[in-house]
Formats: structure tokens, C-alpha cells, sequence
């Protein structure tokens, strides 16, 4: 850390010295590269001023260069604790654009993967959190729970982070039945006896109490004018998800409940991470129970490439392999922009299409944007060791937040 | 248009731009709705306060987002939309302005805080001002970067790349050296599509059509030249065993079609 000197005077008059320091940008709890320029008054933070782009790779430009398919592994790469959700949004926008209707197979697949997928980055940012106030254990525990659900992943798309798996038109490749099998018994059986284990360690615990109750307390007018989405405005008892009150795929058809923070501090956000994981698993189960059979994707030709067996047989898929693989399909001039709910809050896609066969721009909406803004408000007159714990609470990922 | 697709579905866009025109309407462009999405285009040094009467007469509480988009074309070349959220309607509408290098933008700090960071996004990676933004700095490119990364004449490769130098024990920016040329495929169908020449096609238009097709009778009008190396025709290695004419076929050759033999 390195320090600066600056002099301030106070009400009596004499003159103390406020620190200038830098957390990050390498911090073990600063989750990833921020750098924070932070004005101390002895431990309690004065000013904070975050840093953020040092993780930027310019992945909007970049995909103006690509196809519309080939831009999809991007979006891994942003939100990497949660990319199946980041490609929803990307996928969701370009069907918009198509108006193209995806078979409900695939539907029931994505929402239970989207829901697979905030579990597996709840349990890292939970995991994570606790371990920034000091609780060493959990974290440990819900990381082994994390491991399984990108062993899911894998069966499903071969890759256990960057799945590439969602598509225009549906997903990839259908999952095989044991899988939604395992995963339903690994709800059963495993999964919650674990979790519960590990979260009855923190949750009525008086150390991780006294280092989150009250901290960073937000006004719900303040979440609302400061632009907060996800557990955050949540956490501010605003009952606001984005599956519920504009819900895409089959979230209109899943019964599931919106947990509410009460006092808007980070115990509060803390909490409304921990009800969710259940509120997911529900969900979970009721994708299990209803998937119907049937196609994975779209059965349009000019969009959705054709299975490997069928070009053996068929000119026509051949065709449309080579095309779709080489020039890609052409996308409606239009602009669209698509937000849905991703585990941190509101992930957007503002896609603009000139006809051809690669966006024209897509700006994309990360949810770090408006959380990590207001740390400098939320932080105020906290001490220096709250800060960690307000940046847990935010759930920050720098490949989102800097793009 | 029916709706097909399973994109989020907020409430109906039934009577918006009406009745939210009749509020704006003295800075109100042009009001219409595609794919979907309702899209304001209002004037830019109207921005602010078309903003603020979408947030208290509409009820928009929320500023999810801005997003700048250059158009190189156009005499304005920017375009910032403004992406609003309603909590209460769930609705969403989006306003945009034009605006060029030099004409600056009234910033909605004042409106919604966390317009702060994303004007500076917008300043940082296209080069429109915000009038007003008290803290105008980049955001999300380098400390001492130049230039505005995401115009579209912005090279994808950039100016400088860095590096760690053994011999200056820091990190040193040096012009961006390529080993290949960057290559950049559209792959758009040269039969539709594709207004270009293709490489190589480049006399197939406007030139007259030749009337006498050119062929190549000899070795001598290929426009080969000479043989580069004549040594390489000479047989190096030694012939093979010699070939005797039994006159009989050889073995698993197909029968003669005549006694002539072929052409």
C-alpha cells in the first residue's frame, strides 16, 4: 500500500493528518483488479474512490468484429462466476431482433441452467464474502457444492466455465437424462445438508453479525436513484426480479418467491443471497418435474445449424452448415436492448443490427457499474475493514465490471 | 407481428409514445416502436429535461444505462440512448440524442447519481462531453490513454501495446507491431450482400469485355516464362527395372476396347 500525507484541519483546531491509501489493485478481498483510492481519517473511511477498467479488453469492440455466434464465448468471459447467465441476455436479444421462437425444451433447459448457474456464483460469492469477514470454514464447504454444479456444466457442454452453450434458437446439444437425474438428487441428497451445515456457521454467528449488520445501509430511495438491481435493491426491501415482473423463457410458468432484505445493510444482502439459493433450487425442481421432450433448438434452418447426421444425409443441411458457420445468419436491422436477471442483478444487452451478419454495436450492461459507484457513499464514516465486507456484499466481478 | 420469441416481457407499450409525446413534445424529434422497444429521439440540449419529466410526470424511476453508438456518416455522428426503467409501470422506454466531438451533452448527473460513471463510459470510449458532469475523467481505459477506443476509425489492433522491458526493470508502451497484418473476413455473399471487388476480381468491372477469348496453345503463351530450373526435370535417381514388351496385358489391366488401340 503505498501512502501520501495530506492535512486536514479539524473543529478544535489542530491539524491531523488524513491518509491517502490504495486497496488494490492486487487485493486478496477487493475480488478481482479495483483499485481504490481511499481518504482515511484515522481507520474511518473519509472518500473512496474506485478505480475500475484495469480488466478491460475492449470485448464490446471486439464483437463488433464477429459474427453474432461467434461473439457468444464473450459473454462467458465477462461474468465469469456466472456465464451461462451472461449469455441469456446475449441470446434473448438476438431472438428479439429475430423474433424467433425457441422450442420449450430448450427453454425449460436454459432456465434450469440459468438457475444451476446462480447457485454455482452464490456459492462463490457467499464463500468469498464470509471470508473476507474472517470465517474461514464456510467457504471452504460451498465451494466443494460450487465444484459440483461446474461438474454439471461439463456433462452438459463439455466446458465447466465457458460453456457456450446457450444459442441462438435454444442451447447447443441436448443434456443426457442421467444428468437432470443427478442434479435432481444432488438437490436431494447432498446439496442443502451441505449448505446448511456450512451457513449455519455464519448465519446467527455474533462475529459475522457485528461485521455486516448496519453496514452500508441504503434507503430505497437512494437503491432506486442510484440505479441498484439485483439482491442489492432487493436487500433495500424493494421486491424487484426481473424473472418475475418481466419474466422471459418459462419463468412465467415456475412459482417461486422474491426474498426482501429489512434493514438494507450487508447482512441483509447477505441473507437475501442465501434465501434465493433456495428459491432457485425450487425452481430447479420444478424444470425437472415439467420438461417436456422434444427439439433443443429452433427448427429454423437459416439460424440454427443442422445436427451432424442429418448433413450426411442431406445437401441442404450441408449447406447450411457451411453458411452458417462461415457467413453466419443476418440479423433485422433494429436495436433492442434485452436486461434479464442475472445473479448480481440486472445484466443488459443493447444490441444495434444493421441487417448484416454482425452486430453493429452492442453495449452491454454490467451490474457492477451502478454497486461499485456507490461505494463511495455507502462506505462513508465506515471503518477500512468494513470495506471489504461492503465490496463482498456488492458481489463484484471485475470481467464484467470493466469489459 | 405476432410474438415469438421468449425475450423478457415488460408491460404493453399500448399508449406510451402518445402520451408521453404530449409531454415532450416541444423537444420531441421523432417517437416510434420496433422490435418491441419504445425509442424516443428528442433534442440534445433538451436531454436533461425530457429525462427529468419521463422520471416525475412518467414515473421512470430508474437509469439503467447509457450507451453511445457512433455513426460515422452522419454530420452528427453520436448517438447517446438513454435506457430508463419504470418500477411501478415495468416498463421500459429508451431516449436518445445526437450529438458530434464538439457539441457537448447536458449531463442527468443531477438527475439519477449513477449517470455519473456511465457518462464518463461514454466520454472514454466515443469522445462526447457531458455538460455539466463534474467529474468528466476516463473510466475504463488506460491512465494516459489517447484517443477514443470504440469509434468505428478506431483500429481494432490500437496505436500502442506495452510491455515489460528486462532492461528498463518497468513496464514500457512501444507502437503496436503485427508479425501478419490483421485480417478482417466479412464473409458477406459476394451474390448478395457484399459491395465490394472481391481480390483479384478487380477488372471484372468496368472494363470492356474482351472480344477474343484468350487461349493458351503453346507452352510459350501461358506467360510461364522459362522452366526456373532445369536440372530439377533430369532424372537424378536410376531408372527402374527395364520393361519388356511381352505383348501379352499385364496382369489385372482391362481388356482392349479395339485392336487399334485408344486415341
Amino acid at each position: 500500500m503505498s501512502m501520501q500525507r495530506e492535512e486536514s484541519l479539524t473543529t478544535t483546531g489542530e491539524v491531523i493528518t488524513n491518509y491517502t491509501i490504495n486497496f488494490g489493485p492486487q487485493h486478496p478481498a477487493a475480488h478481482g483488479v479495483l483499485r481504490m483510492v481511499m481518504e482515511l481519517d484515522g481507520e474511518v473511511i473519509e472518500r473512496i474512490d474506485p478505480h475500475v477498467g484495469l480488466l478491460h479488453r475492449g470485448t464490446e469492440k471486439l464483437i463488433e468484429q464477429k459474427t453474432y455466434l461467434q461473439a457468444l464465448p464473450y459473454f462467458d468471459r465477462l461474468d465469469y462466476c456466472s456465464p451461462l447467465c451472461m449469455e441469456h441476455s446475449y441470446v434473448l436479444a438476438i431472438e428479439k431482433l429475430l423474433n424467433l421462437e425457441v422450442p420449450l425444451r430448450a427453454q425449460y433447459l436454459r432456465v434450469l441452467f440459468a438457475e444451476l448457474t446462480r447457485i454455482c456464483n452464490h456459492m462463490l460469492n457467499m464463500g468469498a464474502h464470509i471470508l473476507d469477514v474472517g470465517a474461514f470454514t464456510p467457504n471452504l464447504w460451498i465451494m466443494d457444492l460450487r465444484e459440483d454444479c461446474l461438474n454439471f456444466f461439463e456433462r452438459a457442454s463439455g466446458a465447466r466455465m465457458h460453456s457456450a452453450w446457450f444459442r441462438p434458437g435454444g442451447v447447443h446439444q441436448d443434456v443426457p437424462e442421467k444428468l437432470l437425474v443427478d442434479i435432481g438428487d444432488w438437490l436431494d441428497n447432498r446439496f442443502f445438508q451441505l449448505f446448511e451445515d456450512a451457513m449455519s456457521l455464519v448465519m446467527d454467528n455474533r462475529i459475522f453479525k457485528q461485521r455486516n449488520v448496519d453496514i452500508a445501509v441504503v434507503s430505497r430511495e437512494d437503491a432506486i436513484a442510484w440505479g441498484f438491481s439485483g439482491p442489492m435493491i432487493r436487500a433495500a426491501g424493494i421486491p424487484w426480479d426481473l424473472r418475475k415482473s418481466q419474466p422471459y423463457d418459462v419463468y412465467d410458468r415456475m412459482e417461486f418467491d422474491i426474498p426482501v432484505g429489512t434493514n438494507s445493510d450487508c447482512y441483509d444482502r447477505f441473507m437475501v443471497r442465501v434465501k434465493e439459493v433456495y428459491e432457485s433450487a425450487k425452481i430447479i425442481r420444478q424444470c425437472l418435474r415439467d420438461m417436456p421432450g422434444g427439439p433443443i433448438a429452433s427448427t429454423d434452418t437459416k439460424v440454427v445449424p443442422p445436427k451432424r447426421g442429418e448433413m450426411k444425409q442431406s445437401m441442404e443441411a450441408l449447406i447450411h452448415h457451411f453458411k452458417l458457420y462461415t457467413e453466419g445468419f443476418h440479423v433485422p436491422a433494429g436495436e433492442v436492448y434485452v436486461a434479464t436477471e442475472s445473479p448480481k442483478g440486472e445484466f443488459g444487452v443493447y444490441l444495434v443490427s444493421d441487417g448484416t451478419n454482425k452486430p453493429y454495436r452492442c453495449k452491454i450492461r454490467p451490474t457492477a457499474f451502478s454497486h461499485l459507484q456507490a461505494m463511495d457513499f455507502m462506505s462513508k464514516g465506515h471503518m477500512l475493514p468494513d470495506a471489504t465486507a461492503i465490496l463482498g456484499a456488492i458481489d463484484v466481478v471485475f470481467g464484467e465490471c470493466d469489459r | 407481428m405476432t410474438v415469438l420469441h421468449s425475450a423478457p416481457k415488460f408491460a404493453s407499450n399500448e399508449g406510451v409514445i402518445d402520451a408521453i409525446s404530449e409531454t415532450i413534445s416541444v423537444w420531441l424529434i421523432e417517437a416510434h416502436e420496433a422490435h418491441g422497444e419504445v425509442i424516443f429521439r428528442v433534442q440534445r440540449e433538451a436531454i436533461a429535461r425530457v429525462l427529468e419529466t419521463l422520471r416525475d410526470t412518467h414515473a421512470y424511476q430508474q437509469l439503467m444505462e447509457i450507451a453511445g453508438v457512433d455513426y460515422p456518416s452522419r454530420p452528427e455522428r453520436f448517438e447517446v440512448v438513454y435506457m430508463l426503467q419504470s418500477l411501478t409501470k415495468n416498463h421500459r422506454v429508451m431516449v436518445k440524442c445526437s450529438a458530434s466531438e464538439d457539441t457537448p451533452v447536458p449531463t442527468v448527473t443531477t438527475l439519477w447519481p449513477n449517470a455519473g460513471w456511465l457518462e464518463r463510459e461514454v466520454f472514454d470510449m466515443f469522445g462526447v462531453t457531458f455538460s455539466g458532469n463534474p467529474d468528466l475523467r476516463r473510466i475504463l481505459t488506460d491512465y494516459g490513454f489517447e484517443g477514443h477506443p470504440f469509434r468505428k476509425d478506431f483500429p481494432m489492433t490500437g496505436y500502442t501495446e506495452l510491455r515489460y522491458s528486462e532492461e528498463e526493470k518497468r513496464v514500457v508502451y512501444e507502437p503496436v507491431v503485427l508479425p501478419q497484418e490483421m485480417r478482417t473476413f466479412d464473409f458477406l455473399s459476394p451474390w448478395e450482400g457484399a459491395d465490394y471487388v472481391l481480390p483479384g476480381d478487380e477488372k471484372s468491372r468496368g472494363t470492356p469485355h474482351v472480344a477474343e477469348p484468350k487461349t493458351t496453345d503453346s507452352p510459350a503463351q501461358t506467360g510461364a516464362g522459362k522452366a526456373a530450373d532445369k536440372a530439377a526435370a533430369e532424372k537424378v535417381s536410376p531408372p527402374g527395372p527395364e520393361q519388356k514388351d511381352t505383348g501379352k496385358p499385364a496382369p489385372g489391366a482391362p481388356d482392349p476396347t479395339s485392336k487399334e488401340g485408344g486415341r
